[in-house]
């Protein structure tokens, strides 16, 4: 589950030492924007290190790396993929053939090291015009991607617009990214909310997100994360709704029953299946659960 | 006859202070005082020698105090907390007599049985009348409540108001009053305002201690303490504070009403009277400028001594009516005995003030603390100095994790079962040193510089020399 | 690896170490920490360690150090002699 994920930059110690304990679902180590041009290099080792050696477990790796336009994903890619994170973070991916670009380098390195050919990720990151218009074309270019991820504010630069916490110049972009991502049945998280000051507007945004159908939203804060988890589990009410929905169908197939109802509304596969996805979201959260 | 006098030193020639006498001073304009170096200076210049000064703290600001130390004049110590500077030097033995620590509690008490007597109480106060009826919620030095100079007013052999704002009329309702005073000297200024009180004290944005602070409020719901009646003391550290913030919004939320905030009280614990989490606050000092203000101005806002907040010969402290205390440390071991006397590198730097006395008291005492500060591990196998012993804490918080001391099962229980992340104590330790590897034993001399007296009396720990 | 020029990595802040490398004859390492009791004989093991296993025969190495982890100090170190052996 990666309700949250929160970005934390590449190159500051005292941070990554940390990284783990802020009840992120998953932390993106920063090897791009956070870190200056003369320090990527340093960030880079500073990164591989510390996942190497910090085992971190309560949240799940991801480090972004450079763009393909820069000098430096090479690099990153040599060095990061070696200590095996759950995922590469793709910056300004524009199209199915940026990510093709990006396994043939994944792929050799994970051959130097002796590691299984396709085991690292990939979580594109959608930032361009372009890349919204291929967004079902990126989510489906390679078996690694597994997630993608819009981001926000280099789109709304390509676009020529201003961002706004409203958020209608994305309204578009959020739309297309979810359908494209649940089209190539990937998993698609929305933009960090910017202002580190505002929690109302925090919550309205993320509640926003979820009802498009994006299941998790990065962060650049760690002081976001708690809202964004609660906005992205299931509530309650959704959690025993769901359990009933599981128990009447159970009951309906030891009795043989073929057309079941609850509470006066037939029960179909839809529901079926999202009450099957709520319950192993609640399991992950440690809820207990009356099957 | 008049009790007013011009100087220290003409109080120091009335009252014969002599060689071996002990003079005391509280803390409470803290690391602006300027009295007690006043004092000290006039003592040495009257040539008086093995003076014993038993202060309930001692900061960076009365440095001077060593130059007495070298020169004779001061040979022992006695106090509560020890800011780093003087700190260093006793632990470099410039003393040759053991300093004696005691706790905010214990250090009332034994003033006032006997066991530690003062000769000479020195009292600065930010107003006083010409009788000594003296306050500290008005003046320019204000610094709200005079707890902890209440023992000295009561049982030194001699007091001697010294004040900055001296009044013609009567003082109403004074905090200490002049039937026991001496003499009243006034000072052109008994402190800078900028060291007395802070500002405001702001809670942490440091993520990782907003973590901390998250999770020692959810202890505190899950603890089942959290009801009507409720009463709770927290410490101005910065991650202390977040978590009465959180505290707060559980609170305010499940519309609980708690009794009393206790102890040193900041701006926090009075927004927290006033929004009704708490029916008064129990004041023996006052951290900051809405402390002070709350104080002179709210009359659920109640001043006590040190004998009524924490000793240990009084049934009736406040400290053992305490629900929930959030405390500090420098180190913690696996025993969960708490160091907050020495740093990591043996030195003096603080003191038990009311450590001691609120883990002993309160139903539960919780220990915050990041897990790793810089390289080092606030968990080890053996605490280099024991301030207060393990039997007394009830949990450990850190970032990593929370540790349950094993005699408290039934917390742990209820922490598990919301689902909070509960560890053992030895597995933070291994994580720890499996991250920043195991640092090399600290190496300290033979010669004991402090003994840490525990609110029972007994020694609990000494202190030694350090070589290098 | 051979040093051509001096290099700086890492910064001064808590949890890091700056590091200071120049070309020399031998190795000569010089290490301020503030953990300097509990973890100088650590901090040295690892400096040699990195030079030794980044192949580098001569070097003069300057730490400050501010509590920064192991995998801190290796990472700065392995930086600032890339940097230094650049041409």
């Amino acid at each position: 589950m990666r309700r949250s994920m929160l970005f934390m930059p590449g190159n500051n110690a005292g941070m990554l030492l940390n990284a783990d304990f802020l009840c992120a679902d998953s932390i993106i180590l920063d090897l791009e924007d956070a870190v200056s041009t003369a320090e990527k290099d340093a960030a880079r080792i500073l990164v591989r290190n510390a996942v190497r050696t910090l085992e971190y477990s309560r949240s799940e790796v991801i480090v972004r790396i450079n763009p393909l336009d820069s000098p430096f994903f090479e690099s990153d890619i040599n060095e990061i993929v070696q200590v095996a994170p759950s995922m590469l973070m793709l910056p300004k991916v524009s199209c199915a053939e940026d990510v093709i670009i990006y396994d043939e380098y994944v792929s050799k390195a994970e051959k130097k090291c002796g590691m299984e050919k396709g085991s690292v990720k990939f979580i594109p990151l959608i930032e361009t015009a372009l890349g919204v218009e291929n967004a079902y074309k990126i989510c489906s270019a390679h078996e690694r991607v597994t997630a993608v991820l819009l981001g926000a504010e280099d789109l709304s630069a390509d676009l020529g617009c201003k961002r706004t916490k409203g958020g209608a110049e994305i309204a578009y972009s959020r739309g297309r990214i979810v359908c494209a991502a649940k089209a190539a049945k990937v998993a698609c998280y929305d933009t960090p909310f910017t202002d580190v000051n505002d929690d109302e507007g925090l919550k309205v945004d993320a509640q926003v997100a979820k009802s498009l159908g994006f299941t998790g939203k990065a962060a650049i804060s760690p002081r976001h994360v708690a809202a964004i988890n609660e906005v992205f589990s299931p509530t309650m009410q959704e959690i025993e709704y769901a359990a009933e929905v599981l128990r009447t169908i159970k009951k309906a197939k030891e009795e043989g029953l073929g057309v079941v109802s609850l509470r006066g509304k037939m029960i179909d596969a839809p529901i079926v299946a999202r009450a099957q996805q709520v319950i192993e979201a609640a399991k992950e959260l440690g809820v207990d659960i009356d099957e | 006859m008049s009790k007013v006098l011009h100087s220290v030193d003409e109080a120091i020639r009335l009252l014969e202070i002599k060689d071996g006498m002990t003079v005391s001073f509280h803390h409470h304009l803290r690391n602006g005082d300027y009295v007690l170096n006043t004092v000290m200076a006039a003592i040495a210049n009257a040539g008086i020698k093995n003076i014993k000064v038993n202060a309930s703290s001692l900061f960076d600001v009365h440095e001077p105090l060593l130059d007495h130390i070298r020169n004779g004049v001061v040979t022992d110590i006695e106090t509560a907390y020890m800011g780093a500077k003087i700190g260093s030097a006793i632990s470099h033995g410039i003393l040759q007599n053991p300093v004696t620590f005691r706790t905010h509690g214990s250090r009332g008490a034994v003033i006032a049985n006997g066991t530690s007597p003062v000769d000479v109480a020195f009292i600065a106060a930010p107003t006083s009348d010409e009788m000594g009826n003296c306050t500290g919620k008005t003046g320019k030095s204000a610094c709200g409540s005079l707890g902890y100079a209440f023992a000295d007013a009561q049982y030194a052999k001699h007091v001697v108001i010294i004040t900055d704002n001296l009044i013609k009329e009567p003082l109403e309702n004074p905090s200490i009053t002049g039937e026991r005073v001496d003499y009243v000297v006034e000072m052109e200024s008994i402190g800078n305002p900028a060291g007395i009180v802070s500002g405001t004290t702001r809670i942490t944005r440091d993520p990782v201690g907003l973590v901390m602070a998250s999770y020692a409020a959810r202890i505190i719901e899950a603890s089942g303490l959290l009801k009507d009646g409720m009463s709770f003391q927290t410490g101005a550290g910065g991650a202390s504070l977040a978590a009465a913030k959180y505290l707060k919004d559980i609170m305010l939320e499940k519309k609980i009403k708690g009794s009393f905030g206790l102890g040193g009280i900041t701006g926090y614990l009075v927004d927290m009277q006033k929004e009704g989490c708490f029916e008064e606050l129990r004041d023996v000092q006052c951290f900051d400028l809405n402390a002070v203000e709350s104080i002179r101005t709210n009359p659920n806002h109640k001043e006590i001594s040190a004998i009524e907040y924490a000793s240990p010969f009084n049934a009736e402290a406040a400290v053992n009516k305490l629900d929930v205390v959030i405390l500090g440390a420098t180190e913690v071991d696996t025993d969960f005995n708490v160091n907050v006397h020495t740093d990591s590198n043996g030195s003096i730097m603080g003191g038990s003030g009311g450590h001691s006395d609120t883990a002993a008291g309160a139903k539960l005492a919780m220990i915050i603390a990041p897990l790793l500060r810089a390289r080092l591990s606030i968990v080890s196998d053996k605490v280099s100095c024991i301030s207060t012993p393990g039997n007394t804490v009830d949990v450990l918080v850190t970032q990593q994790g929370i540790a349950v001391n094993p005699k408290r099962e039934d917390l742990k229980q209820r922490l598990l079962d919301a689902r909070l992340p509960v560890v053992d104590i030895h597995e933070l330790k291994d994580r720890a040193q499996k991250i920043a590897g195991v640092p090399a034993p600290l190496v300290t001399g033979d010669r004991t510089v402090a003994n840490v007296v525990y609110r029972d009396g007994t020694i609990i720990d000494t202190i030694k020399n350090l070589v290098t | 690896m051979k040093l051509v020029k001096s290099a700086v990595a890492g910064t001064l802040e808590s949890n890091d170490v700056f590091v200071e490398i120049e070309p020399a004859e031998n190795i000569d390492i010089e290490i301020e920490s503030i953990v300097f009791a509990q973890f100088g004989d650590d901090i040295r093991t690892s400096v040699e360690d990195v030079l030794n296993e980044m192949g580098v025969k001569g070097a003069k190495v300057a730490l400050n150090d501010h509590g920064a982890l192991d995998c801190v100090i290796r990472a700065r170190l392995e930086t600032a002699v890339l940097r230094a052996s650049e041409v």
